[in-house]
């Protein structure tokens, strides 16, 4: 078990990692004893992710050390980070599908024969008897394709021990599994801690962190907040380090008397995404779509606007039915999406500032069927100007901006169809502070001035200081509708984890 | 902040449209000069009547690459029309009654490319090759190793006459009104912005509204149909229906449209620089042969335009996104 004393087999320190101005991690420091489970947990957003790409290699940490069995290592490569013997397992597992079991074990050392050519024999022994080892059994032979996730899992933990990894690093590794294939999982990772391994386990998942991990390492907007023994934690604690933040008067919504139901989702379901997803938003009100990264938030959304299709359920806008799978009807209904990928679904990046604003818009401008260009400029600049935006001409990319101002530009292209219904999918990701307070004051205005407000967010301070009521989402289902007066950062994150709503 | 507007003005221009209309000019010139017969009246009927189908489906081509897609099946929907409108020639239907219906065959032949790429979501090259020798397939069932050739003068002579005494073929009116149409509907309209913005960017395309499928099924049947009037022409200017009627055509269709700046990823393009493309290859052509180059030289003209028209743009984009770089350290230094 983990001792103080003893070196760890793998040591960060002080890691810290930016991307442009957005600082990812910001020191973060834990050891790894051979022979522990060790949880990394963190709300969305919190550098965990970031710290697993630095440990596998992919990104490397711009200050901090990583140590392996006490000497300082420095990983320019994924290959190098696999030489050192640390080896991540994603949440999808990334196989050879059309190669065997043995074939995927063995890529890149393929055990050769005589004469060059491949050992199949040697091949097959070293997955036998590393299944053996894991206590699992899969057919070396057949093909990956069509193996379960958890098979697939299983997999790459061969893989790994293949290349002789010690310390594994697991992504989120039950986000798709059922509970026994958690179960199994869980005995392969106990067998390796057994034979000596260390275990990096990252999970949203409280009960799976208890059962399994003997410390747990809690991170919170990039930093470091406590490594402790699991035993010394209760769950609450635990949830309070995670989002325990300054709530300031940052984010302001004004309060309205809400008007009429304008959106009226009922029943809406999209197979193995969403089910029975039943809410209404009425005028002046703003209700938050809360939940884990993953727990159909925005396929909710994108299925209310018709970029998806539905398989069953209802939307209507001021009572009126809005056809499935039809972007067109939500706009001519009223709607509006302000999408969570900017620079892939909000922006066409290549196109101008106003060609990107006018374009859910050209029908509407054009005069006798033809836009000259006039029409087109002054929405924009109108529209830019009220949203205060900053560029040098509207004729400049729009991939130009920066990321608060290309935001600004989406929410101008939308806000110029003079919505009933907005929706907006994470509005302030990746974007300052400064703009970030300006766009919560539009919403608010927006609001009151009638405008009914979706709003997906995975920020917790966002979704108390500007949600009427908060819709928490769970595996594709709402799971809570908590009130403004009794929304809290624990209440939300509880029930988005599963673990029910406490007063 | 004044000194930089001029600048940022000329950059609006596109570099390669400005390059490829100066080496036209330049190509004119030389040929006018050098080869021998270039410079005449009945040159310019010869040459305008060469450039014609290559630009009439140089035109529905622009805005499909620039939608990112591609139609290879152009030329043989051409050859097809061809073969039907000999065949039915030969059953006595009167030409006016032919000429609309085989424009509706290769809308109908569009429309098929059409729902291959846009309800079944396959790749348009891959649709497109398949049609292509499909279509060319259909034209030798239809008409096999025969030509037609008894079609009435009035047609045959309008389409290689000129307008009264001047040396302006007729067709070149067609080509203009046409060119002009399709410049405005790709510059000036709603349906013009959807295209560049699904060729930049389908998805965000798709979440601003625009119909993407529907666009795309609409501009391979407007592709089919002008392929179908490109093959009634051209069985009128030779006065011969035959099966393998512009086999290869495709090839300097897509390389005039590469050639006139249109980014074969889709996205980026302009229809004048496609106009200048146009002319540019045929002239090139044109004065080879005048100049007794052989068609399998002519051929290898082409395919170098093709592969020049792609490497250039792409090198020309990233020189300059280099310089920018440059710029913006210089200015941030500073």
């Amino acid at each position: 078990m983990a001792r103080p004393d003893a070196t760890p087999l793998l040591e960060v320190c002080d890691v810290v990692k930016s991307f442009g101005a957005v600082a990812a991690v910001r020191g973060a420091s834990f050891p790894l004893y051979a022979g522990e489970a060790h949880a990394l947990v963190g709300e969305n957003g919190a550098g965990k992710s970031t710290v697993v790409k630095v440990l596998a290699g992919v990104h490397r940490p711009d200050g901090g050390t990583l140590r392996v069995d006490g000497k300082p290592v420095d990983f320019g490569t994924p290959g190098e980070a696999k030489a050192a013997g640390i080896a991540v397992i994603y949440q999808e597992p990334t196989l050879f599908p059309d190669l065997s079991v043995a074939e995927n074990i063995a890529m890149g050392r393929h055990p050769t024969g005589r004469f060059g050519g491949i050992d199949r024999a040697a091949m097959r022994r070293e997955a036998l008897a590393l299944f053996e080892r894991l206590g699992v059994r899969v057919d070396p032979a057949r093909p990956a394709r069509g193996l379960s996730i958890a098979d697939q899992q299983i997999v790459e933990i061969a893989k790994a021990l293949a290349g002789r990894a010690r310390v594994l690093v697991m992504d989120e590794p039950t986000a798709a599994l059922t509970g026994v294939e958690v179960e199994r999982l869980f005995a392969v990772v106990r067998a390796l801690r057994a034979d000596g391994a260390a275990v990096l386990f990252i999970s949203h998942r409280f009960e799976e962190i208890t059962a399994l991990c003997q410390r747990v390492t809690i991170m919170r907007d990039g930093a470091h907040v406590s490594t402790d023994p699991i035993e010394d934690l209760t769950v609450p604690e635990m949830v309070r380090r995670m989002v325990g933040r300054e709530l300031g008067a940052l984010f302001p919504k004004q309060d309205v008397d809400p008007g009429e139901v304008v959106l009226e989702v009922s029943g809406l379901r999209r197979a193995g995404v969403f089910t029975d997803v039943t809410f209404q938003v009425r005028a002046g009100e703003i209700v938050a779509l809360a939940g884990l990264v993953g727990s159909g938030r925005s396929e909710v959304v994108q299925a209310v606007f018709g970029v998806d299709g539905r398989d069953g359920g209802t939307v209507h806008v001021d009572g009126r039915a809005v056809r499935a799978g039809s972007p067109r009807a939500a706009m001519a209904a009223g709607m509006a999406l302000v999408p969570e990928d900017r620079r892939q679904q909000g922006l066409v990046m290549d196109l101008s500032i106003q060609r990107n604003v006018t374009l859910p818009r050209s029908g509407a401008l054009a005069g006798f069927g033809l836009l000259l260009g006039g029409a087109e400029r002054r929405e924009a600049r109108r529209w830019t100007e009220r949203l205060q935006t900053k560029y040098g001409d509207l004729g400049d990319p729009v991939g130009t901006l920066s990321g608060g101002n290309q935001q600004k530009v989406v929410l101008a292209k939308w806000l110029a169809t003079r919505p009933r219904v907005l929706i907006v999918d994470e509005p302030t990701r990746g974007i300052d502070v400064g703009t970030k307070a300006e766009v919560h004051r539009l919403m608010s205005e927006l609001a009151a001035d009638g405008v009914a407000v979706v709003m997906v967010s995975s920020e917790l301070p966002e979704v108390l200081g500007m949600a009427d009521r908060v819709l928490v989402m769970r595996e594709g289902r709402v799971v809570a509708e908590i009130d403004r007066a009794d929304a809290s950062e624990e209440a939300v994150m509880f029930a988005a984890m599963g673990q029910g709503v406490v007063a | 902040m004044s000194t930089d507007r001029a600048p940022r003005l000329l950059s609006r221009i596109s570099w390669w449209d400005a390059a490829i209309i100066v080496v036209t000019a330049v190509v004119l010139a030389v040929a006018a000069g050098a080869v021998d017969n270039f410079g005449t009246g009945r040159n310019f009927g010869f040459l305008v009547l060469d450039l014609l189908p290559i630009a009439l489906i140089a035109l529905p081509m622009t805005f499909v690459v620039i939608t990112g897609e591609i139609d290879l099946s152009v030329a043989s929907t051409l050859g097809l029309t061809s073969a039907v409108l000999g065949s039915l020639w030969n059953r006595g239907l009167p030409m006016e009654t032919i000429i609309p219906l085989c424009v509706l065959l290769g809308a109908v032949l569009g429309a098929v490319n059409g729902l291959f790429v846009t309800v079944f979501k396959l790749p348009s090259l891959a649709v497109t090759i398949g049609t292509l020798a499909l279509f060319r397939g259909l034209a030798f069932v239809v008409l096999g190793d025969s030509a037609v050739a008894d079609f009435p003068a009035s047609f045959t002579s309008w389409v290689t006459g000129t307008i009264g005494t001047t040396p302006i073929p007729n067709v070149l009116v067609l080509l203009v009104l046409l060119a002009a149409v399709a410049g405005v509907v790709l510059h000036a309209t709603p349906v013009g912005r959807a295209v560049f913005a699904v060729g930049a960017n389908e998805q965000a395309a798709r979440f601003s509204g625009i119909r993407v499928d529907r666009l795309k099924f609409w501009l391979y049947v407007v592709s089919g149909a002008v392929a179908g009037l490109a093959g009634v022409l051209w069985t009128l200017r030779y006065s011969s229906a035959r099966a393998d009627n512009g086999l290869g055509l495709e090839l300097a269709v897509v390389a005039a449209v590469l050639l006139g700046g249109v980014s074969i990823f889709g996205g980026r393009g302009a229809l004048p620089g496609v106009l200048a493309g146009v002319v540019l290859l045929a002239t090139l052509q044109n004065a080879l042969r005048l100049s007794d180059v052989t068609n399998e030289a002519l051929n290898v003209v082409t395919g170098v335009l093709l592969i020049v028209s792609v490497l250039l743009p792409n090198l020309g984009r990233s020189l300059r996104a280099a310089l920018r770089r440059r710029r913006h350290r210089v200015v941030r230094q500073t």
